[in-house]
């Protein structure tokens, strides 16, 4: 018998992507950001998420895409990660889906432009291809408190 | 079984039991012949031991038995009190409280006791740890050694045991035996040697106790008291049988020489008795006996709750406000009188579950209090004065947050107070004071504050040397110094550059380290001031916020983002033109009230988007760290507001100028601008 992996699907650039469900609390309409100076590009500030003043990161600017305007499909997926909740904007977020874990294949060498670190995997469900997405490498504070050194 | 569940009840317990043990003491101290606050300390110790045992902290458990066993001795008036006993059992609830400590940490509650063990179990064998002559007696008594030690242990029933087996011809033999130190069953050896020694004869009395050694509550040794036909030598043959026994020594129990001890601790009892009836004659004494005898501690009915869900219970209540805020705005949209009173109603119950959740939070001073007393007269040991603590509103409430930051400063004060406040007695009785000094803490509510005062009767601060000492230490000029007012004379022991001169101590008796004291209090959003007589004795008189998660602060707009200054780092707010702006090698200043002020254009340091004309007249806000001042640019203030406190969380520790995050009424964040990293 196969196991199954529940994923949630989202979308950014018209590309799949998954992240698994237990890491996620929750997904949220956008709500009002607010900045906070002279952090990395991609931690775009912090909402009040039921209280709890949580992070905001910018997956297209983490993933290096160009930034678009937020809209109406734009939505936070809340992760949890080693005790901290972070947000993730996403261009559009609606699908959670079984993956057989056999399905998911190491990473190729490069897809797109996304470095290829913070992949995990890629599985291919029907005609549709999903990047398993590496949260620890993709939220890394190391990775984050470089990219605030060099500016 | 799992005890992981469990740690954290015992180590709470056990604090709690550690802290009885601690006041009992002190208590039993000051009224000596009141037995019954033995049994007190006694009950606390006991439960300790079991718990630690249980939850298999042996040293723990050993240290506690070796406690309780003296305490026992003090209990049956077997061991009369004296301070050099007291201090024994200070150090040893101090070890144990570093024990548990180590515990709470994550550790083993492993610590060398050997010392303290020693010195108990001397105590418990009735003999003096403390003077040095004590090793010479030790060496010369060597061999009445044990007489002595089953002497003073044998009760009146024990000993015509003892008496009527000799009568009937019976040997009486004290028993010592070692068992191996690899010995795995302990119990199980303790079972063999009893059975082989009740087939020889009777067992009339074993230490440990038998449920001790059932419960392998010992060490390698343990001691039993037997009546028998046979020879002493025969018994210890057939002791040496058993598997694992190390050795065995017998001894024969000289009878006249228990009568002698038992009489001598007869006197003992009268002498104390005696001591007691001369007491009961002074008045003052009996009063405090009727004071401390009343206070049956009635069981609370209380739960522990862990900080942290009260945190979620708060940010869940923070919701329901702003919930409320708007359908407040939605029902004087609607103008409907039923869902007017409806919302009203919901506003007051809301206000009132505030209330609540926040009192939660408070918890009474008394536990940061609690240290002192022991402290105090540990201190007044060391440094040999007699003084006097007295403890004033332990009750007073406050919040956790700022209960667990302001134990540190306090102790700083006491000991200052305690070193270099109080006088030597044969000073205080050279000025006609009462040789005993007093140290007051009392701690009360006033407003929005909760007032700590320090109060000593001791020396007091000699303005002059203060003075001299800040002249040349370069803090002030003596221009400045002809016009500072006694207080603030004093307050200069507080700067920084007073605190590390040790010489400091010997010239205003005061002023090491209260620098440090002065931040921590003020990063609390409280402030210190201190006032002083010389001769008659200085107050330190603290003020502190009634909560830490609440804050005033102004809130202020730049373009179109909100930012909340604190107000406990505002001087004042003001307009100045833009035409007043003067430019000093790369920074811009303005001239306050004849003082250069920097400006510091928040718009710029925090690259705010601008999305507004620019005025004419410029809104800031005046802030201070420590003595220096810096003016805040900001476009326009909204107002002063009482926020709830928030952190940004783990992701963004790295933030610049920014120290939390509130929530405000339309659920929108507001960053903290934290004015001490703008300062430099």
């Amino acid at each position: 018998m196969s196991e199954d992996m529940k994923v949630i699907v989202f979308q950014i650039m018209d590309k799949e992507y998954a992240i698994p469900v237990d890491k996620v609390s929750g997904i949220e309409k956008l709500l009002h950001i607010t900045r906070v100076p002279k952090t990395v590009k991609f931690v775009k500030g912090v909402i009040n998420l039921r209280g709890v003043i949580t992070p905001i990161i910018d997956l297209r600017v983490r993933f290096g895409f160009e930034e678009v305007e937020y809209d109406e499909s734009t939505r936070i997926i809340v992760v949890f990660l080693d005790d901290m909740e972070v947000g993730l904007i996403v261009d559009s977020a609606n699908d959670v889906l079984d993956i057989p874990v056999e399905s998911i294949e190491p990473q190729p060498e490069i897809v797109g432009h996304l470095a290829s670190e913070y992949i995990s995997g890629v599985a291919k469900i029907e005609k549709r291809l999903l990047v398993l997405i590496n949260l620890e490498k993709a939220l890394s504070l190391e990775v984050t408190e470089n990219m605030l050194r060099e500016g | 079984m799992d005890m992981n569940q469990y740690l954290e009840v015992f180590i709470e317990e056990s604090k709690e039991h550690l802290q009885t043990c601690s006041e009992q003491l002190l208590v039993l101290e000051k009224n000596p012949e009141d037995l019954s606050i033995v049994n007190e300390i006694f009950r606390s110790a006991h439960t300790l031991k079991g718990m630690s045992a249980t939850m298999g902290y042996e040293d723990l458990a050993n240290l506690t038995h070796k406690m309780e066993n003296v305490l026992d001795a003090i209990r049956n008036s077997q061991i009369a009190l004296s301070p050099e006993l007291f201090d024994v059992i200070f150090l040893a609830v101090d070890h144990l409280e570093a024990m548990v400590m180590s515990i709470a940490e994550g550790g083993d509650g492993k610590r060398n006791v050997k010392d303290v063990v020693h010195q108990l179990e001397m105590i418990e064998k009735g003999e003096s740890p403390f003077s040095s002559t004590n090793a010479e007696i030790a060496a010369a008594s060597a061999v009445l050694e044990k007489k002595e030690m089953i002497a003073g242990e044998y009760d009146e029933f024990e000993w015509t045991v003892l008496q009527q087996s000799k009568d009937q011809g019976f040997n009486s033999f004290e028993i010592s035996i070692g068992l191996r130190e690899d010995c795995l069953l302990k119990a199980a050896r303790v079972f063999m040697v009893f059975e082989v020694l009740e087939k020889s004869g009777e067992v009339i009395k074993s230490h440990p106790p038998v449920e001790l050694l059932e419960e392998e509550q010992f060490d390698q040794q343990f001691t039993v008291t037997m009546v028998t036909t046979e020879s002493g030598e025969e018994i210890k043959k057939k002791i040496m049988k058993v598997t694992e026994v190390d050795q065995v020594v017998v001894n024969a129990i000289d009878l006249e020489c228990v009568r002698h001890e038992a009489k001598s601790n007869e006197d003992n009892v009268t002498e104390i008795l005696k001591q007691e009836s001369n007491d009961a004659l002074l008045p003052t004494d009996n009063d405090d006996k009727k004071k401390q005898t009343p206070v049956k501690p009635a069981s609370s009915k209380t739960i522990r709750v862990n900080i942290e869900r009260l945190d979620i219970l708060m940010n869940l209540f923070e919701e329901l406000v702003i919930d409320r805020g708007r359908l407040d705005q939605i029902s004087s949209d609607l103008d409907n009188q039923e869902l007017h009173e409806t919302v009203e109603r919901m506003s007051r119950i809301t206000s009132d579950l505030q209330t609540i959740v926040l009192n939660m939070r408070m918890v009474p001073v008394e536990t940061v209090f609690n240290r002192f007393p022991k402290m105090v007269r540990q201190l007044a040991r060391d440094l040999n004065k007699k003084v006097n603590l007295e403890i004033n509103g332990a009750e007073t409430e406050l919040d956790r947050t700022v209960i667990d930051e302001i134990g540190d400063p306090l102790v700083h004060l006491i000991r200052n107070a305690m070193d270099h406040g109080i006088e030597t007695t044969e000073e205080r009785l050279a000025k006609g004071k009462n040789e005993e000094g007093k140290i007051l803490l009392k701690a009360y509510h006033s407003g929005n504050h909760v007032f700590i005062e320090i109060e000593d009767d001791g020396a007091g601060i000699n303005k002059d040397r203060v003075l001299n000492k800040a002249l040349s230490n370069g803090i002030l000029t003596k221009e400045t110094a002809a016009t500072l007012t006694d207080k603030q004379i004093y307050e200069l022991i507080f700067a920084s550059g007073f605190s590390t001169a040790e010489t400091i101590s010997d010239v205003s008796g005061r002023g090491v380290g209260l620098d440090v004291v002065k931040n921590t209090i003020e990063s609390l959003g409280g402030t210190v001031t201190i006032d002083s007589k010389e001769n008659e004795g200085s107050i330190f008189l603290i003020q502190l916020p009634l909560t830490l998660s609440i804050i005033s602060v102004m809130l202020v707009e730049i373009q179109n983002e909100k930012y909340a200054i604190p107000l406990s780092s505002i001087i004042e707010t003001a307009i100045i033109k833009r035409a007043d702006i003067m430019n000093a090698h790369n920074q811009q200043v303005i001239d306050y009230r004849g003082k250069v002020l920097p400006l510091l254009f928040l718009k710029d340091i925090f690259e705010v988007p601008i999305s507004q004309e620019e005025e004419e007249s410029l809104s800031v806000v005046i802030v201070r760290k420590g003595d220096k001042l810096a003016g805040l640019v900001v476009d326009s203030f909204i107002g002063q507001l009482e926020i709830v406190l928030k952190s940004l969380g783990n992701y963004l520790t790295s933030a610049f100028a920014i120290s939390g995050a509130t929530i405000l009424g339309d659920g929108q964040v507001a960053l903290i601008i934290d004015c001490n990293t703008l300062i430099h």
